[in-house]
């Protein structure tokens, strides 16, 4: 600003603002403007997320939250008010802990929360014993092939699950292809009763979540030295063994971060259950769908999303660490050969 | 060839089985001329026609269409900003917010999303700069809440496999950070971008509970048209609309593989052509 005299005017008499406007052109102008607003470059790439994520994802449960305190009422909105100032003059905080107390009062949502609970569990394990074997089996394919597999893996995920969940309708119905096929096979004379049961709801599941459990597990598997196979084999250790001391304790972040992938959101579907399920299949997706949309009880709704949220939790901060240290540049590389450096596994 | 040496492969296209046999079959049924599953009344085309005059269905595809583009554009901007904060500016203050709350949405139950979103937009009604009325704007909110996290990983992990060197060179060649994001780091992480944007669009397009709960009573996406069809009992018009999206899918797929692998020969080539040169 050395060019700056005479009361902040240049020789042309302009302003000292404009000068520099004109001098540094626009974008020298605005970020300036952003750092004298504290603003920094970092700044302008860390806070629109954050913002965004502050505004969209955080602030909605402390929403959630304060509904689930209020009560029920006939009105726009229908809840009662949390804050309200009686006379203008007293300022009255409402807080009910009926919608929870009916929570634990009414059988039906403790059972929904711990059938919720075990389908999640049976299908984040039914996930594991059908994805493991086949992220091996990608991870150990020839190299030219992988990407063709892995493809192959991810491709259904492109395409709608919903419509995915629906072509399962047209395979299970009574009349449907797998029991045509088993007919006229000879191997059942009646067609099994599939559709809207528990099991249509575990094989919806388990088939729109598979792609979750094997992506991180592949992810893990293939980094995974070949020599340490070898050399465990060369000193007389069986396969089976090999697998059970040295891929599986090495392959655990990979199962880890895979089961949280299904297991948390599968906590909580709706659709397939919707879809698949029975009319009697209780999970906790449904009945929360159900008192919003066709009770309109937004308070008993917000305290189910809470007490699924303070459920899930724990599982999110496993994943939430597993995956932070996978992000990490070259670290699971050194975690996997600090895990078991080669003179140990020769021993 | 032994009994293990069969189990992978075998375990390997039981799988892919698992995860085609459906989409086959509804490829198949939607050129089946009768409406029962049970019999095979022939080819036909019949359902297409019948989807192509369905309005209110086209009406559906087209808004979510509008919503899917807005919002993949919207989720690529800050899912590439979250990215380059989290792979790039080491360990800054809210960093573990930030990484919390971009793979929470990742797994949250989707009731509780958009539950969630509902009462913000319903508490928020009045409030400037907020949409005042619920349908194409909160939906898209919701919808760029929901994918942004997908984008970031993405890119997040191409810029984690990126050369960081190159960054550094133009940097203490005094070229300012702006310039060097758009002269370098983009177009490296260009294709994770592009399948980051892909993935927004689908999941978008895909998605029927947090739409559900973020439009208005008057607003119908089209999974909210197949959701209200589809409760009804089998309809083959389905069946035709999921073989067009496939259709798409697998195209869009084809393309973006092929001028991938293009690309990155080309990259290979200057490589080498580098390295000759200097030899």
């Amino acid at each position: 600003m050395s060019e700056l005299r005479d009361g902040g005017r240049d020789r042309a008499g302009r302003p000292g603002w404009l000068a520099a406007l004109s001098h540094a052109g626009p974008s020298l102008w605005l970020a300036g403007m952003l750092r004298r607003c504290g603003v920094s470059g970092r700044g302008a790439v860390i806070v629109p997320p954050i913002v965004w994520l502050l505004l969209f994802f955080l602030v909605p449960f402390v929403i959630v939250l304060k509904i689930s305190f209020a009560e029920t009422q006939l009105a726009v909105p229908p809840y009662t008010p949390l804050v309200e100032w009686t006379d203008g003059r007293h300022l009255q905080i409402h807080l009910h802990a009926s919608s929870y107390l009916y929570l634990l009062d009414d059988p039906l949502y403790v059972q929904a929360f711990l059938s919720s609970l075990l389908v999640a569990a049976v299908s984040t394990v039914l996930c594991l014993l059908i994805g493991y074997p086949m992220a091996y089996a990608i991870a150990r394919a020839d190299r030219s092939w992988r990407n063709t597999l892995l493809l192959l893996i991810v491709l259904p995920f492109w395409t709608s699950f919903l419509l995915r969940v629906y072509a399962w309708i047209g395979l299970l119905r009574n009349n449907g292809l797998i029991n045509q096929v088993l007919l006229s096979l000879g191997i059942i004379h009646e067609p099994l009763v599939m559709l809207q049961t528990n099991f249509a709801m575990y094989v919806g599941i388990v088939y729109s979540y598979l792609p979750f459990m094997i992506l991180p597990l592949y992810a893990n598997l293939e980094k995974h030295d070949p020599a340490l196979l070898e050399a465990a084999i060369d000193l007389g250790c069986t396969p089976v063994r090999a697998f059970r001391q040295i891929t599986l304790p090495l392959s655990l972040p990979g199962v880890i971060a895979g089961s949280m992938l299904v297991f948390i959101p599968a906590v909580g579907e709706f659709v397939i259950p919707r879809l698949l399920g029975g009319t009697d299949s209780l999970m906790i997706g449904r009945v929360l769908w159900d008192e919003f949309f066709s009770n309109r009880d937004w308070p008993v709704a917000s305290s189910v999303a809470i007490v699924l949220l303070l459920v899930l939790v724990v599982p999110m901060m496993i994943l939430q660490r597993y995956l932070e240290r996978d992000a990490a540049p070259g670290e699971t590389g050194a975690a996997a050969a600090r895990a078991a450096p080669p003179s140990e596994a020769a021993s | 060839m032994s009994r293990r040496a069969l189990f992978l492969p075998s375990a390997l296209s039981a799988g892919l089985a698992f995860l085609y046999v459906p989409i086959v079959s509804m490829i198949v049924y939607s050129f089946n001329a009768s409406r029962l599953v049970t019999v095979w009344g022939g080819f036909s085309t019949k359902w297409y026609h019948e989807l192509a005059s369905d309005r209110q269905m086209l009406e559906a595809a087209w808004l979510s269409l509008r919503i899917a583009l807005v919002t993949a554009t919207g989720a690529v901007v800050l899912g590439t900003l979250a990215a380059l904060a989290l792979a790039r500016f080491g360990r800054f203050r809210s960093r573990t917010l930030l990484s919390g709350m971009v793979t929470a949405p990742l797994v949250m139950p989707e009731v509780i999303t958009g539950l969630s979103l509902l009462l913000l937009f319903v508490a928020a009604a009045g409030v400037p700069f907020m949409p005042s009325s619920r349908g194409f704007a909160t939906i898209v909110i919701a919808h760029v809440t929901l994918t942004l996290s997908y984008v970031t990983i993405v890119v997040q992990s191409r810029l984690a496999t990126m050369d960081e060197s190159l960054e550094e060179a133009a940097l203490d060649l005094g070229a300012r950070p702006v310039k060097v994001f758009m002269a370098i780091t983009l177009p490296l992480i260009a294709p994770a971008v592009a399948s980051g944007w892909l993935l927004a669009f689908t999941l978008s397009l895909d998605d029927l509970v947090i739409a559900s709960f973020a439009a208005g009573p008057s607003t119908n996406t089209l999974p909210m048209m197949i959701f209200s069809k589809v409760r009804l009992g089998v309809t083959p018009e389905i069946n035709a609309l999921a073989t067009i999206m496939v259709a798409i899918v697998t195209v869009f797929v084809a393309v973006a593989g092929v001028l991938m692998s293009r690309q990155e020969r080309a990259r290979q080539r200057d490589i080498h052509l580098a390295a000759a040169a200097k030899g």
